[in-house]
């Protein structure tokens, strides 16, 4: 059933609605559990947008599994969605910095205020982000440690390659997750991917995740596959490589390589002049999980993550 | 009057991004001031520059102390503002969303980093700083109130108003919170324009600057008397939101004394030109903030008032 969470008018002629899709078991099941499956806080992140039609497209022909609530929320930055803009179009804003946002506040706040105020009591929320136009990621989902006790099991459910335990930062405390964590909902961001693209093979692995983890909260009865083991690690285990020249990037290994501490990930070359400005090398031996994707790169871009082997 | 390259950020077929600051006075490191860090800052980078050139004639005139050092920042991203836009052309970041900046990050980061190591040494740090809704407002200085801040350093630029803000999360990598933490006495002036120039209010900028010289001694000559300012927790100002979108008619402007219910402005339907919605003044004060804009949404922010 689609609902209308939010909906404010834009100056002509036009509203702003946030949506979402509402499935529910076939007969009614007192204090049923609730999933809730948001994505497109990120306008120019679209990977979610695959596995959000893919599970509204199975939940539509097998209802009778069901045993609890799943809300889909394929698009919580609509206006960013259809313009292929990252942040919220009106004011320029990253909308996953204005958490828990305001009943008064301006058009954004109060926006937010609602997105919280609908997915608050879930038991459990999944935000998907497609990490950005430049970065090309494997599939993990990202755990404040303050939250690792609660969350790291449940994200063991997702069927995603990685679960990275972030240290916290106060800017971070702006997003949706954290919003909806220090609120008792308990929400697992999963990235992967790049921007502006779909990666299906990323999209059926999480859905096969989600499922999982629905079958695990008791509201899908339906077969489930079995999912994989991730590596969970911790900032400490995973270095970074950054360019610290300008140019064009063009990587020598492919996502995903095992590589060495030392080996050559990429060269950033200077088309005017057929110069290679510099060799970005590996800073750690083990998994490059992140790798560039945007060619032009600056002085600072991040070209590469590795998560280290333990030893 | 020393004009300096403080850092230089090079790009793909562009020229390097160089960031200029003209120091005036000693060695000493008494007073920093930074301009536009936004690519729509026009205001602020004119407000420096007007600064620089007053700074340069006192100078010039021996009315600058000897045992003071100051140094104005007029334009951190022309980088964007060359190419129209408000935050970093690349990646859409915000340079004042970064600090203190982090030198092996990304490059706002970077960017962010290099400023900060040369004005975090500062004893005053001052910023012509922009506001993220688009408005005008009231000339004011705003402190973060983060238990480090001192108000008479604020109440010694003589505006009227001084709007303290108890800092959001995402506050804390602003340049304004992040010079308090690192023991910087740390004021934003806001203007009313952003990306066009207000001779009048960016004049009075600068004059509120020179006076805040003055009382530190910096300036030889003797400060301005000016009445005492208000102090105003921003919780304490009161938001009117438009009720319904269209055409935003502006009955008042930011300095207006207004009663209870009376019209702020009017929200026409954009198809018949009638009257769709009324914005009226929910109690008596000032306007502090408005909605420029033509146009305007359900549930903006259309006026603040004090
Ligand atoms: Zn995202």
């Amino acid at each position: 059933m689609l609902e209308t969470i939010v909906s404010v008018q834009l100056p002509v002629g036009e509203h702003l609605m946030i949506q979402k899709n509402r499935f529910t078991p076939l007969t009614s099941i007192p204090a049923c559990k609730r999933i809730c499956v948001v994505t497109g806080i990120h306008g120019d992140e679209l990977e979610g947008q695959y596995t959000a039609w893919k599970l509204a497209a199975i939940l539509n022909q097998h209802q009778e599994q069901l045993r609890g609530i799943v809300d889909i929320y394929p698009a919580l930055n609509p206006l960013g969605i259809n313009s292929i803009c990252r942040g919220i179009p009106l004011c320029d804003l990253d909308m996953n910095r204005i958490f828990p946002g305001h009943s008064d506040g301006p058009v954004s706040e109060f926006v937010a205020h609602q997105i919280i105020k609908d997915l608050s009591g879930a038991d459990v929320c999944v935000d998907i982000h497609a990490s950005n136009i430049f970065l090309r990621e494997l599939p993990q989902v990202r755990v404040s440690q303050e939250m690792a006790d609660t969350l790291v099991p449940l994200a063991g459910y997702l069927n995603m390659d990685f679960i990275w335990i972030n240290a916290s930062a106060t800017v971070l405390e702006s997003t949706l997750a954290h919003s909806l964590n220090s609120t008792g909902t308990p929400t697992l961001v999963v990235e992967m991917g790049v921007g502006m693209r779909i990666t299906q093979s990323y999209g059926d692995q999480l859905l096969d995740g989600i499922f999982s983890l629905m079958a695990h909260l008791g509201i899908w009865a339906g077969e489930v596959p079995d999912v994989r083991t991730p590596i969970i690690s911790t900032d400490g285990n995973v270095s970074f490589a950054n360019a610290n020249t300008s140019g064009i990037f063009l990587p020598t290994v492919s996502h995903l390589a095992q590589v060495q501490k030392g080996d050559p990930l990429g060269l950033v070359v200077n088309p005017l002049t057929g110069e290679t400005c510099e060799t970005v090398f590996s800073p750690a031996s083990g998994l490059l999980f992140t790798l560039r994707e945007y060619p032009v790169v600056y002085n600072g871009s991040l070209i590469a993550r590795v998560l280290g082997d333990t030893p | 009057m020393k004009k300096q390259v403080l850092f230089q950020v090079e790009t793909p077929y562009r020229e390097a991004l160089d960031v200029t600051a003209y120091q005036f006075g000693g060695e000493e490191k008494s007073v920093a001031v930074v301009g536009a860090l936004r690519g729509n800052e026009i205001q602020q980078m004119y407000t420096c520059a007007l600064l620089i050139r007053t700074l340069k004639r006192l100078e010039e005139e021996h009315r600058l102390s000897s045992a003071c050092g100051i140094l104005v920042v007029p334009c951190v991203n022309h980088f964007s503002m060359n190419i129209g836009r408000r935050f970093w052309a690349v990646d859409n970041t915000d340079i004042n969303r970064m600090f203190p900046g982090y030198s092996g990050g990304e490059t706002t980061q970077r960017i962010a980093a290099s400023l900060f190591e040369v004005i975090s040494p500062y004893q005053y740090g001052i910023q012509f700083a922009s506001f993220y809704l688009p408005g005008d407002f009231l000339p004011h200085c705003r402190m973060m109130d983060t238990g480090y801040q001192n108000l008479q350093d604020a109440a010694d630029f003589g505006l009227p108003y001084i709007i303290l803000r108890k800092p959001q999360p995402y506050d804390t990598t602003t340049l304004n919170y992040n010079w308090q933490i690192w023991n910087t006495s740390a004021v934003s002036l806001y203007t009313k324009e952003t990306d066009c120039v207000d001779e009048a209010t960016a004049l009075q900028a600068v004059n509120a600057t020179l006076r805040f010289l003055s009382k530190r001694g910096f300036l030889l000559d003797p400060p301005t008397e000016c009445a005492l300012p208000n102090i105003v927790q921003e919780e304490q100002l009161i938001t009117v939101l438009s009720q319904a979108g269209g055409i935003f008619v502006r009955k008042h402007v930011p300095g207006d004394q207004v009663a209870r219910g009376e019209v702020l402005a009017e929200v026409l339907d954009t198809g018949t030109a009638e009257i769709k919605s009324q914005v009226l003044a929910p109690a008596g004060g000032q306007v502090f903030f408005s909605h420029k804009a033509q146009l305007i949404g359900e549930h903006e922010v259309a006026f603040r008032l004090i």
